[in-house]
């Protein structure tokens, strides 16, 4: 007898995934590889919000040319390819760093990404030397006002809030107004009930707002502590490199922590572990199959299957009321 | 690393200079059988005025320097100045002991507390064995612990901090510090019951914010708080890290910048030429701070406590808005 005969499963918030059993869970893996809907290709930028986005990003990881080697096999890809797979190394499965555009484009449900808080940008408190300019090449580079792109959006139908960090943003550096975008759609998420999904690509805290940096990681914990509250599933995603202030602080507290392959993934830095301790550190160190041997995160899934998993995942903890007949 | 005695504070040059004189004329004063007592009066208050002088106008690099001092007190010495009949607890139940985080129950005045903090050596045998103060994984799922213990019976926490950074090594990353750390923050967002955090030396990053979310975060005049070492902010930004005490100006790291970004609720007076000069009466004014901080956390109901200990930290970043 199976348990779900002893359940009457009532009061569906939304019945998003409309399947019977045989298509199984593979359906959207399979929708999104092996049909032809458009939103594979991240050409087809249009799909996606088209208010908030800029228009060039995919240029400025390709400058010049249309091969691009790969940083781990070396293996050259025409740049087309390299697109098509979802920046990943055909050959070695490398992950190439994405942007949070590319990002968003990738995980959520065609045109159904709404920016929240996207006016929230950064100051310069302390004065900090040289901080003024970093600022201002970083949304000239990026074309974001911050480290951070905040929303909703659906993923497999489901919908929930999704925080995607950019590593090209001062290095994805969480400073006040990242952890206030952060802080702000964890509270979004609390008070409309829905999931939450952060993508971290951060090298840690903004060194260059000091003391207030270090805070940020104070208010995301706490604010992620407070989905408790309501029980609002939290699923961190740790793209390379998630390190530092971000990863000691929301990115390592998800209710589930799921890392690309090979994604550089740690406390202190390499360099900083050597000179302090002189110890040799074994291949591989800090990366994603290294915390998952180690017990520190939950999964690693390849970019090309992130947005089935992250559908099926958030379809499980769909809130739905049990009552035994 | 420099134990007490050869550890040398380089603004304290002139002082050090007066000193020996003073004490090369009470030498020669004994040997000639000559009063000189007026001329040594003379020296000390000028030793005095210029100790002052040089105390009142410390920049932050020199603090950071004092905060670093190896006789500064610590945690241990501070469990038996300021409060009666501290226990030591031990371990996280997981893993190990992590000698580098101590805490325990003791009484302030006739409250029952919990307290911990990192505890660094006084001197080299120690600091090895404390890993000069500087707490593995283990070390924050005690202090996670014993802050869980402290909620289950109603007991205030008291941290002391004073760390150079949470430990960068193979295990510590092995055992996930940066999990560790987060856990840490994420406990005390939720305690339900009054903290206080005392800065008493470094508070270094991630090391120190760990146990840093209070009720009221207290700070000790010449302790530092910062985001990052002045020595690693020099070699990020100047790629030199000698340039230390220009980051350190930068950094806004000191009690006073702290306050005035309203990160820390208040500073803690040392006695003239830093704690460490007199640990006794820096302990009895720590204790008539934390005193009086608890007392009006006392008043205060649980749920209470959370939300403004939430709304506290929630209000610390400055931004723009468009």
């Amino acid at each position: 007898m199976r348990i779900s005969d002893n359940f009457k499963v009532l009061n569906y918030k939304e019945a998003v995934f409309d399947l019977d059993d045989e298509r199984g869970d593979d359906w959207l893996l399979k929708d999104l590889f092996r049909s032809k809907q458009k939103y594979v290709t991240i050409k087809q930028r249009e799909e996606v919000d088209s208010s908030a986005q800029p228009e060039q990003q995919g240029k400025k990881e390709l400058p010049d040319g249309l091969w691009k080697k790969c940083e781990q096999c070396n293996q050259i890809i025409y740049h087309k390819d390299l697109e098509k797979n979802l920046k990943v190394c055909p050959k070695c499965q490398y992950h190439f760093r994405i942007g949070a555009w590319e990002r968003i484009k990738i995980l959520v449900d065609p045109g159904s990404f709404k920016e929240l808080f996207a006016n929230i940008t950064s100051c310069d408190p302390l004065n900090f030397p040289e901080y003024q300019e970093k600022i201002s090449k970083s949304k000239k580079i990026t074309e974001l006002k911050e480290g951070v792109v905040t929303g909703t959006a659906k993923i497999g139908g489901v919908p929930l809030v999704l925080g995607v960090m950019d590593f090209n943003f001062i290095g994805g550096s969480m400073g006040s107004a990242l952890g206030e975008k952060l802080v702000r759609l964890f509270e979004y998420a609390l008070t409309h009930e829905l999931p939450v999904v952060t993508v971290s690509a951060a090298g840690g805290a903004r060194m260059q707002e000091g003391i207030l940096s270090l805070m940020q990681m104070a208010t995301t914990c706490q604010a992620v502590n407070r989905l408790a509250e309501k029980s609002i599933l939290f699923i961190s995603i740790l793209t390379d490199p998630t390190t530092g202030g971000v990863f000691a602080s929301f990115a390592s507290q998800g209710d589930i922590i799921i890392a690309e392959p090979g994604a550089l993934i740690g406390f202190a830095g390499a360099r900083v572990i050597q000179q302090t301790t002189r110890q040799t550190l074994p291949p591989g160190f800090q990366r994603s199959e290294f915390l998952l041997e180690h017990g520190i995160i939950d999964l690693i899934v390849n970019r090309k299957e992130l947005r089935n998993t992250l559908a099926r995942l958030l379809r499980f903890h769909q809130r739905r009321k049990l009552e035994i007949s | 690393m420099a134990n007490g005695s050869n550890y040398n504070l380089d603004f304290e040059k002139p002082l050090k200079e007066l000193e020996k004189r003073i004490e090369e004329i009470r030498v020669f004063a004994e040997e000639k059988k000559i009063d000189m007592s007026e001329e040594i009066a003379r020296i000390e208050d000028k030793s005095r005025k210029l100790k002052k002088e040089i105390y009142e106008k410390l920049t932050p690099w020199q603090k950071v320097q004092i905060a670093r001092h190896p006789k500064r007190p610590t945690l241990l010495e501070y469990s038996e100045l300021i409060f009666n009949g501290f226990i030591e607890l031990h371990g996280d139940r997981l893993y190990r002991d992590d000698p580098a985080l101590v805490g325990g129950l003791a009484y302030l005045d006739d409250i029952p507390v919990t307290i911990l903090g990192q505890q660094k050596g006084k001197d080299t045998k120690e600091n090895i064995y404390r890993n000069f103060g500087m707490p593995h994984p283990e070390g924050y799922r005690k202090a996670i612990r014993l802050m869980k213990q402290a909620e289950k019976f109603g007991r205030p926490v008291i941290t002391f901090v004073d760390v150079a950074g949470a430990f960068p090594g193979k295990e510590a990353e092995e055992r996930g510090q940066g999990e560790a750390v987060a856990k840490a923050i994420m406990e005390m967002g939720a305690l339900t019951v009054p903290i206080i955090v005392v800065v008493t030396g470094e508070g270094g990053s991630g090391g120190a914010l760990a146990i840093g979310t209070g009720d009221r975060v207290l700070m000790l005049e010449h302790a530092y708080y910062s985001v990052i070492s002045p020595e690693g902010c020099a070699s990020i930004l100047w790629k030199n890290a000698t340039e230390a005490s220009k980051a350190a100006e930068v950094l806004r790291l000191t009690a006073n910048d702290l306050l005035e970004l309203e990160v820390i609720d208040e500073v803690i007076p040392e006695p003239l030429g830093g704690a460490h000069t007199d640990p006794v009466s820096t302990a009895a004014t720590i204790k008539e701070s934390l005193c009086h901080n608890l007392w009006e956390l006392l008043h205060r109901d649980s749920q209470e406590l959370l939300v403004m200990r939430y709304n506290k930290f929630r209000k610390m970043g400055r931004y723009i808005e468009e």
